[in-house]
């Protein structure tokens, strides 16, 4: 086999990395090169940047690659796995680093978020992981945005230096039940990675901690820790996987649970046949995560929102309006006097509309044309509200409710 | 008719001068025509506007910092509606969050699209390296919407501080030397430079990164919309990676499947029996308590340990730790032990429930006592234990530990402070949970409670060295 090309090795190795879903590069710390030492690059504004656009929709706000794709492991959902015929490569610690400095320089990316599949073993993989972040940071003063994935079996020491030089560690919980794991990713251990967790949360918790006390105090991964789980490779339904995300942002302070439709890869198992990816599934769980972030729905309620029989969010409304077709005692609400956790509830209101609505309705009483001046469609919300010159008498209890806000599903197919 | 003068398209200074003045003279919004530059009206007089009314007036700050950034916004208009916003908010002051305001509304909208214009400003601007006699240049060519090129400078000094990099736009260009930021006339896209061979390899990055199997082009249009693709190098690419997904797609689903292989088995150190009863445990479902906890915590010591003491269950951090006797009953019993001269290295430790019960509470878990039903099921690990380590003594701290240990219901203030017989001359001691220690509300009988477990303590230690 002849010698790889960087540019070969960089296709080989993102074509590998592109099953993490995770891209942000909000949230961390505020530095820029300007002040302080000089001879730096690179700086992190609070907000995170997508600096392009794949054609799947995805941003592309890092230089997302693995440092090898070789693995040790045979997990069956993973490109890389041991059974796997693609083609390897193997990067070295300063190609990734000359890679991240020349994108960054031509306003390419925020930074890098480095993953590995596992060589020789795992303390030897993460040290090479935190080798690459060590010379950006060090070596070239770095000043941008890294996430590194952390191995849970590796030397907590190493996991702890990741986290001095990262914005970001992520391990990935990787499928939503333990039985599914077993199946599929036989090498991995739920309870090993739900302990590596929980000992980053510590780590972060007494980072955070120190860095209110102290000015200098060195930040650990000042952007948190997220974990990742791939949705439809095994049989847990909606409701596991919401109880299972409920239960990882309450037990190890997680930033983002992603959740990744399983998608066909170039090289199959037969464990795990191919199918086309559950796209829109996928999109019905990241509304309930925002659902349980921003407005105030718990687990439960959500599960209130699944289909009785199958366990799953329904595909062909939001789940926020599901959740209100299922408790029509609740609705219509007054917006000129219900509280702001009710407005939340209203299918089609987001945080930002609330805020307007709240602000605005200090000075005046709402009317259904100001709502449409605030909001992005009054059609959807009509059923749910009272305005003081509109109260939904006979709409509240129509039965075909649950039709007429649901967008035609024409459009959408049109795009697959 | 007034004319008011200002100094280019962004010249919010000049903006806010002029309309103090007006402001303060009463004018009225349509009395005032504002102009950018040298440009004639016809009607528009340049005599000073009457003199003030007024002597000064307040605004909310929330205005300034509105109008700074739709001031930048192209639409000629905004000149005047931002005028008839001030004289509306030095009236009524609240008018500003009323947010189905008609003219709040408008001035809202173009402050929205300029910091979206901003925002893609910092994200698509590509810069190309280019060799000069003083050392590498990078050089970019971007087209803006709106006026917003000098206010976004500051974020490129602040990123790219080190670097010698210049901003060519057509109505201005921006340099930054590594050190101070000058500015140029427009330029056009043929003063950019051609050619930097880093592109091809971003090229073949944005081509690798696509997924086929997940095509979404509504979802990459709405952030990254036609109109940016001219001066965005990768978006060349697009036509031709969306008209080959499809036939990637079915060609990875027509694969053949490979086998997996047979798992790896790690040899080396012969693990001894308590490493496999350990990691078997690790993954016991014997009861539903595992399904909210996050790891089981199994006992903790050396295989040889002659002393064993038995706890109830894991706490919150114990469980987050995977290790007993690590929170705050943790450190208190370690204390006492060190008082009472026993050497917690030499000592195996363990718990009588091995996952945490609890329940939660918002966002806290707090501690539930374990019944019946879960100590029998955690019994099966304790009796291996016990049968691996076989200690001399055996300590139960407080009534869960001692139900486990006897198989009955236990009083401890009745049997405490001396030894019990169990089969094979074992010693059996019981004796309360260092977390009671924690809960005694009386200062004064907290001491005497600890001393007494103390005394406790020491006196087991020295059965331990008698017995051997």
């Amino acid at each position: 086999m002849t010698a790889l090309c960087t540019r070969q090795k960089l296709e080989i190795l993102a074509d590998a990395a592109k099953y993490d879903a995770s891209c942000a590069s909000s949230g961390t710390a505020k530095r820029d090169s300007a002040s302080g030492r000089k001879g730096g690059i690179g700086s992190t504004e609070g907000m995170g940047i997508c600096h392009a656009y794949a054609p799947d929709g995805r941003c592309i706000s890092l230089l997302k690659i693995l440092l090898t794709n070789s693995c040790i492991f045979d997990c069956h959902y993973c490109i890389n796995r041991r059974s796997s015929d693609v083609r390897r490569a193997r990067f070295t610690v300063r190609e990734v680093v000359d890679l991240t400095l020349n994108f960054y320089r031509r306003n390419y990316i925020e930074g890098l978020f480095l993953s590995s599949g596992i060589i020789r073993s795992s303390d030897y993989t993460m040290e090479q992981l935190v080798a690459v972040a060590r010379s950006l940071r060090e070596e070239h003063d770095f000043r941008g945005y890294i996430h590194l994935k952390t191995i849970p079996d590796a030397d907590p020491e190493l996991a702890h230096q990741a986290g001095l030089y990262a914005d970001r560690l992520s391990i990935n919980i990787e499928l939503p039940t333990e039985q599914g794991l077993r199946k599929l990713a036989p090498e991995k251990d739920k309870r090993r990675i739900e302990a590596a967790m929980a000992g980053m949360r510590d780590a972060i918790e007494d980072g955070a901690d120190a860095s209110r006390r102290y000015a200098h105090a060195p930040r650990f991964a000042p952007a948190g820790q997220s974990t990742q789980m791939i949705v439809g490779a095994d049989q847990a339904d909606d409701r596991a996987i919401i109880r299972q995300a409920s239960s990882l942002y309450g037990r190890h302070k997680l930033r983002r649970v992603y959740y990744s439709a399983f998608s066909p890869i170039a090289s199959p198992s037969s464990v795990l046949p191919l199918k086309r990816p559950p796209l829109m599934r996928e999109h019905r769980l990241y509304q309930s995560d925002w659902m349980m972030r921003f407005y105030g729905y718990s687990a439960q309620e959500l599960e209130s929102a699944t289909d009785p029989e199958t366990g799953c969010l329904p595909l062909d409304i939001d789940p926020k309006l599901a959740w209100a077709l299922r408790h029509r005692d609740v609705f219509p609400v007054d917006i000129n006097r219900a509280p702001r956790e009710a407005l939340l509830r209203v299918p089609g209101l987001g945080v930002k509309a609330v805020e307007r609505i709240i602000s605005s309705r200090r000075h005046r009483r709402l009317r259904l044309d100001d709502i449409a001046r605030l909001t992005r469609s009054i059609a959807k919300l009509r059923p749910f509200l009272i305005a003081s010159d509109w109260r939904p008498v006979q709409l509240a209890d129509r039965l075909d409710l649950q039709r007429r806000p649901a967008s035609p599903d024409a459009q959408y197919e049109l795009f697959r | 008719m007034y004319r008011a003068r200002l100094n280019g398209p962004d010249d919010f200074d000049g903006w806010r001068q002029a309309a103090r003045t007006f402001a303060l003279a009463g004018t009225a919004p349509a009395d005032i025509v504002w102009q950018c530059g040298d440009a004639d009206d016809l009607f528009a007089t340049d005599e000073p506007p009457p003199p003030a009314e007024a002597a000064a007036f307040f605004v909310p700050r929330t205005f300034v910092e509105l109008a700074e950034t739709a001031i930048l916004h192209r639409d000629p208009e905004r000149f005047a509606l931002l005028y008839a916003l001030l004289i509306q908010s030095r009236d009524r002051p609240a008018s500003l969050e009323d947010r189905a305001d008609p003219l709040v509304r408008r001035v809202e909208g173009l402050a929205k699209a300029v910091r979206r214009d901003l925002h893609k400003m910092r994200a698509f601007v590509r810069f190309r390296e280019l060799a000069t006699p003083d050392g590498p240049r990078f050089v970019a060519w971007f087209e803006p919407e709106h006026h917003i090129v000098r206010a976004n400078a500051g974020f490129f000094v602040r990123r790219f501080a080190s670097m010698r990099w210049s901003i060519l736009t057509p109505e201005i260009s921006i340099h930054w030397d590594g050190e101070t930021l000058s500015e140029g006339p427009g330029a056009t896209c043929q003063d950019a430079s051609e050619n930097d061979p880093v592109e091809q390899i971003w090229k073949g990055y944005y081509a690798a990164i696509f997924n086929p199997a997940r095509l979404k082009i509504g979802a990459m249009l709405s952030e990254m919309p036609r109109k940016y693709w001219r001066n965005l190098p990768e978006a060349a690419l697009i036509p031709e990676l969306v008209a080959g997904a499809q036939a990637r797609e079915a060609a990875m689903i027509a694969t053949p499947p490979t086998p997996a292989r047979p798992k790896i088995t790690h040899h080396g150190n012969a693990a001894t029996a308590w490493h496999a009863l350990r990691e078997e445990a690790m993954g016991c479902t014997r009861c539903p308590l595992h399904r909210d906890t996050t790891q089981t915590v199994f006992g903790e010591g050396p295989v040889d340990a002659r002393l064993m003491f038995i706890g109830e269950q894991p706490g919150d951090q114990e469980d987050l730790a995977g290790r007993p006797f690590v929170g705050p009953a943790g450190r208190l019993f370690d204390q006492a032990l060190e008082e009472a001269g026993i050497d917690r290295g030499r000592t195996y430790v363990t718990n009588a429930v091995k996952h945490f019960k609890h329940e939660r509470r918002g966002k806290r878990r707090i501690h539930q006592t374990p019944e019946t039903p879960d100590i029998q099921a955690c019994r099966w690990w304790l009796t291996q234990e016990l049968e691996l380590i076989q200690p001399r003594i055996i300590v139960a701290l407080g009534a869960t530990a001692g139900r486990a240990l006897l198989g009955k219901a236990v009083t401890i203030n009745r049997l405490r402070g001396a030894p019990i017989a169990l089969e094979n001359k074992v010693q059996g001691w019981i004796t309360v949970h260092p977390s009671y220690l924690l809960r005694v509300p009386d200062e004064a009988h907290k001491v005497e409670e600890r001393t007494r477990f103390v005394k406790e303590l020491r006196h087991i230690g020295e059965q331990l060295k008698a017995l051997t």
